[in-house]
């Protein structure tokens, strides 16, 4: 529609001229003359806007960019320095971590080495004391068994002079109760 | 208004030039067509200054409507002719907001359209092509030339292609111009027409109520169409500007 309308104006200039289509009508001065004070009109909003105006827009624009630039950059900066610090502290953490094991398994050591050393004087007393004590009641049984024999020797005697009134020879005595004894040596050892 | 003949309805006086601002303008032939030119430019300069006033970090609505136009603009000439652009983005965006402006200024009741004057956007066009013609000549001296035989074309075929490369270089100042021209005026007088349907039907008593509401809803559309248009021609001039300077900064 619009562009049939167009085809109709530019199509019948000749008509469009008769009937007075004002922007070719160029018996009036006016239609020249807006446009030369167009053109001055024009050139001095292009002036101001390109020396004065647009520069100003410009600025602001550049001002805004240049401080988020620096707002990012400050926190990119204080994100690393955040980073250092947590690296720090985890290093710190993991030493202190493995100081206080070295600490705890030394400690530990040297408590097991005491009491070992404890334990080992304290079986050395204990083996010496039950060594002794065997040794006393050895040399008390041999004392014991020793006397046994003459003990049975003299009992002996006593019993046949008092059963058959006579005496013995003693070697014969000591004999019997020798075989005696050595017969039940096993039972007595 | 009512005509003799043909038409009843007076669609062009719409677009007839007057001096403005009394006998001062009488004398030197200001129109009411420049005086709309200097609201346009006062309107971009006072949305850039009071926008940009309070110059905060963070931007209130004006600011960020100042600041969006800048980087609109800014990243048109960027995306469009390369790093080059920039050094032509204060031409385009005085191009853009002046344009976009008379555009917009002209869909409000009462008020003239200078874009919709083919001397006006005659004259913007002309003065395009030949700063982009300067440019491209200052760039690449004689080298321009060969803008007109593009390469790995035979040799067989220059006197062909010649001619109508130079001819569709220079018929961008006429699609440039009409294009802008046609879209404010065309508009301009759909608007008129369906206005003058509504009085008149609005007039012819009862059988006209029905079809004088259509029309009025046909303008209340206009009026929102005309706006997209306003925009989308503003756009259009700035970016095929951007457009042919690319080709005389890169030539291809």
């Amino acid at each position: 529609m619009r562009a049939l309308l167009l085809a109709l104006l530019l199509a019948l200039p000749a008509a469009a001229r008769a009937e007075g289509m004002p922007q070719l009508d160029f018996k009036t001065p006016l239609t020249v003359s807006q446009v030369v004070w167009g053109a001055i009109i024009f050139a001095l909003l292009y002036v101001i806007a390109s020396r004065a105006a647009l520069p100003k827009v410009g600025e602001v624009l550049e001002e805004r960019a240049a401080r988020i630039a620096r707002d990012l950059e400050a926190a990119r900066a204080a994100k690393e320095e955040a980073d250092a610090a947590v690296a720090e502290l985890t290093r710190a953490t993991r030493e202190a971590h493995a100081g206080a094991q070295a600490q705890i398994a030394e400690s530990l050591g040297a408590a097991k080495a005491r009491a070992a050393e404890q334990a080992a004087t304290l079986n050395a007393r204990l083996d010496s004391d039950i060594a002794a004590a065997e040794q006393r009641i050895h040399a008390a049984r041999r004392a014991a068994l020793g006397a046994l024999g003459q003990v049975a020797g003299e009992t002996a005697q006593a019993v046949v002079a008092r059963l058959a009134a006579g005496t013995v020879a003693p070697d014969m005595v000591d004999r019997a109760v020798a075989a005696a004894l050595a017969a039940r040596r096993p039972q007595l050892a | 208004m009512a005509a003799s003949s043909s038409s009843s309805i007076d669609a062009l006086s719409q677009f007839q030039l007057h001096p403005s601002l009394g006998l001062i303008g009488a004398s030197v032939n200001f129109t009411q067509s420049n005086l709309f030119m200097v609201i346009a430019g006062a309107l971009v300069l006072a949305l850039l200054y009071y926008g940009m006033r309070p110059r905060a970090m963070v931007p209130g609505r004006l600011q960020a409507a100042a600041e969006l136009s800048y980087e609109f603009i800014q990243s048109m000439c960027v995306d469009t002719i390369g790093p080059e652009g920039r050094r032509f983005f204060p031409f385009v965006f005085t191009l853009f907001f002046f344009i976009l402006f008379g555009n917009l200024l002209g869909v409000w009741p009462y008020d003239f359209t200078f874009t919709s004057h083919i001397a006006v956007t005659l004259a913007m066009a002309l003065f395009v092509v030949c700063m982009v013609t300067v440019v491209a000549l200052r760039l690449h001296g004689l080298h321009f030339f060969s803008y007109f035989m593009p390469a790995g074309v035979p040799k067989a075929l220059a006197p062909l292609l010649i001619p109508i490369e130079i001819l569709s270089y220079l018929s961008r100042i006429i699609s440039l111009s009409v294009r802008l021209f046609a879209n404010m005026m065309a508009g301009h007088v759909m608007l008129e027409v369906f206005g003058a349907f509504v009085v008149m039907l609005g007039s012819a008593g009862l059988l006209g109520i029905v079809p004088a509401g259509v029309s009025l809803a046909v303008n209340v559309a206009l009026i929102g169409f005309e706006i997209l248009v306003a925009s989308l021609q503003a756009y259009v001039f700035a970016i095929l500007t951007c457009i042919y300077l690319h080709d005389a900064v890169h030539l291809h």
